[in-house]
């Protein structure tokens, strides 16, 4: 695919000798939501932690195949550099306790050393959580610490962070799993505003949440890209048998 | 079957009575040693008994002056050979919690804690005395902080090990490298756990004696020299204690009695440390 973000050429993933992730291809273009939907168990997480090569913290793990950012060859990059131009959004929100909400939104910058001035730091504060939806939540609160805050405005303040920084992907790991509905809702609206800023890859076993948010859907089905399309194509005509199945309820 | 109920309940009262005096008896000791040494050594305290050095034979008064400061000396010396190399292997133990190198660790941390505090001030002899020729408040210093490594390394993997996985793979996500993520992420959420440790450590350390008996030696004098003698407050107590003087047994209370208020001190602070200082996660 011409003018694309993220590119995945037969990637596969093994830990120690079981393979989790079979020749992926896939191309993700700019500023869109791609959303990997499948049962648990079938790779998709493994898939987003091999993009900023997180997966490495895991021992005992081994890739094949290639990935580039922008033309980059992922792989070939210093992980710390790299990490910088790809965000991520964990599951759980974790913001650092010690810090307060001003300084998790810049921690990016802070603990690798990042210099700026102060003004330059209370813009990328106020920019970075407008664009998360938070700042009129705890814009007279930036010095308190971040753990105060509901577990979606954690989330929030969480992606602030990872905005903070400008990346060019934003990785999405089940980012509204342990969220009430009202935040999930405020934090799917929030994913098709961010799209004009950044591209993002979302994880997700919900996928009533794959169609409300996605441009593009990948399904994968252990280990392997089964059907990988716009997204509504494939929820209104899928290809694969596996794909409909998983859609209609008949399997994960 | 009523008989029987019955039964059970007075089983149950003779019970919960029998824990709660054992528990109480168990108290006992403790708050006995609290009693006597108030009581004799709190009259003994006075701004010349803290302010004087200890006279030579012969002469009435003293104090403990040099005592209190050479503990001080003492304290502060293990802490700066102890501190680092506790947390750095308490780092790379919590980091590393499978593996040989962790599990030999480990096992060396255990014997360690184990060891009859005289063998240390054995060790410590051998390594610093013999080699500098004199007894010093160094050899003391490395004595005690080989007694403090074990608290301390074995507190820091416990409280780091309690910090959430994610908190270091949200740093670690945002290119923050390693070291930093440890230094700057990790060691500042468990502070309050690695200080409280400390702490401990130290008021475990404060009133040992045997490791000092061939180390920091003891001395009649205001020393601030580290390669020369110093004196410990144990050491002063067991000095005092050992006289034929009853002016200076009454001195030995009230060193027993600063004594027992500095760990107090130490542990009263690490309660509230741990306490205040939390993190929430």
């Amino acid at each position: 695919m011409e003018n694309s973000v993220l590119t995945v050429e037969r990637f596969s993933a093994y830990f120690g000798d079981h393979q989790v992730l079979h020749d992926i291809d896939l191309s993700v273009p700019k500023n869109v939501v791609a959303a990997l939907m499948g049962p648990s168990g079938c790779g998709k997480t493994t898939l987003i932690r091999c993009v900023n090569r997180m997966h490495e913290l895991l021992p005992d793990t081994k890739v094949a195949g290639r990935m580039f950012l922008n033309e980059k060859d992922i792989y070939t990059m210093e992980p710390i550099v790299l990490r910088r131009k790809i965000g991520m959004v964990f599951q759980k929100p974790n913001p650092f306790p010690t810090m307060s909400i001003y300084d998790n939104v810049i921690a990016g910058y802070k603990l690798n050393g990042i210099r700026r001035s102060r003004e330059e730091f209370n813009n990328i504060v106020e920019q970075s959580l407008r664009s998360a939806a938070l700042w009129d939540e705890v814009k007279d609160y930036l010095h308190r610490k971040g753990t105060f805050l509901s577990g979606g405005q954690q989330q929030r303040l969480c992606i602030a962070r990872a905005l903070a920084m400008n990346p060019e992907i934003l990785l999405l790991d089940e980012p509204t799993s342990a969220l009430d509905p009202k935040s999930t809702s405020q934090i799917e609206e929030l994913f098709v505003e961010l799209k004009n800023n950044v591209t993002m890859l979302l994880v997700t076993h919900n996928i009533g949440q794959a169609a409300r948010v996605s441009d593009f859907t990948a399904f994968i089905y252990l280990g392997e890209l089964i059907e990988y399309g716009p997204t509504e194509k494939m929820f209104t005509v899928p290809k694969d048998k596996r794909t409909e199945e998983y859609l209609t309820g008949k399997f994960g | 079957m009523e008989d029987h109920v019955r039964m059970r309940l007075i089983k149950n009262h003779i019970f919960k009575g029998t824990v709660v005096l054992f528990a109480f008896i168990s108290l006992l000791p403790l708050l006995l040693i609290l009693y006597y040494i108030t009581k004799n050594g709190i009259s003994v305290i006075n701004w010349d008994f803290l302010m004087n050095l200890p006279r030579p034979i012969g002469e009435t008064g003293g104090g403990v002056f040099n005592a209190i400061i050479g503990t001080i000396i003492l304290i502060a010396l293990s802490c700066v050979f102890s501190i680092p190399f506790g947390i750095a292997a308490g780092i790379y133990l919590a980091e590393n919690s499978v593996g040989k190198l962790g599990n030999l660790v480990r096992l060396c941390v255990i014997v360690l804690q184990g060891t009859p505090s005289i063998v240390i001030g054995i060790i410590a002899y051998l390594w610093v005395v013999a080699p500098l020729h004199t007894f010093s408040a160094l050899s003391g210093g490395v004595a005690l902080s080989i007694m403090m490594l074990p608290v301390i390394v074995k507190t820091t993997e416990e409280t780091l090990k309690l910090i959430p996985y994610h908190l270091k793979e949200a740093s670690l996500a945002l290119g923050v490298p390693y070291y930093k993520t440890i230094l700057k992420v990790i060691l500042p959420s468990g502070l309050s756990g690695i200080l409280t440790g400390i702490l401990l450590s130290v008021a475990r350390i404060t009133g040992e004696t045997a490791p000092l008996l061939f180390t920091a030696f003891g001395s009649q004098f205001m020393n601030w020299n580290i390669f020369k003698p110093i004196d410990s407050l144990p050491y002063r107590i067991f000095y005092y204690a050992m006289s034929p003087y009853p002016e200076w047994h009454t001195f030995a209370w009230g060193a027993s009695f600063i004594l027992v208020v500095l760990t107090l001190a130490f542990n009263l602070i690490a309660r509230g440390v741990s306490i205040k200082w939390k993190i929430q996660f």
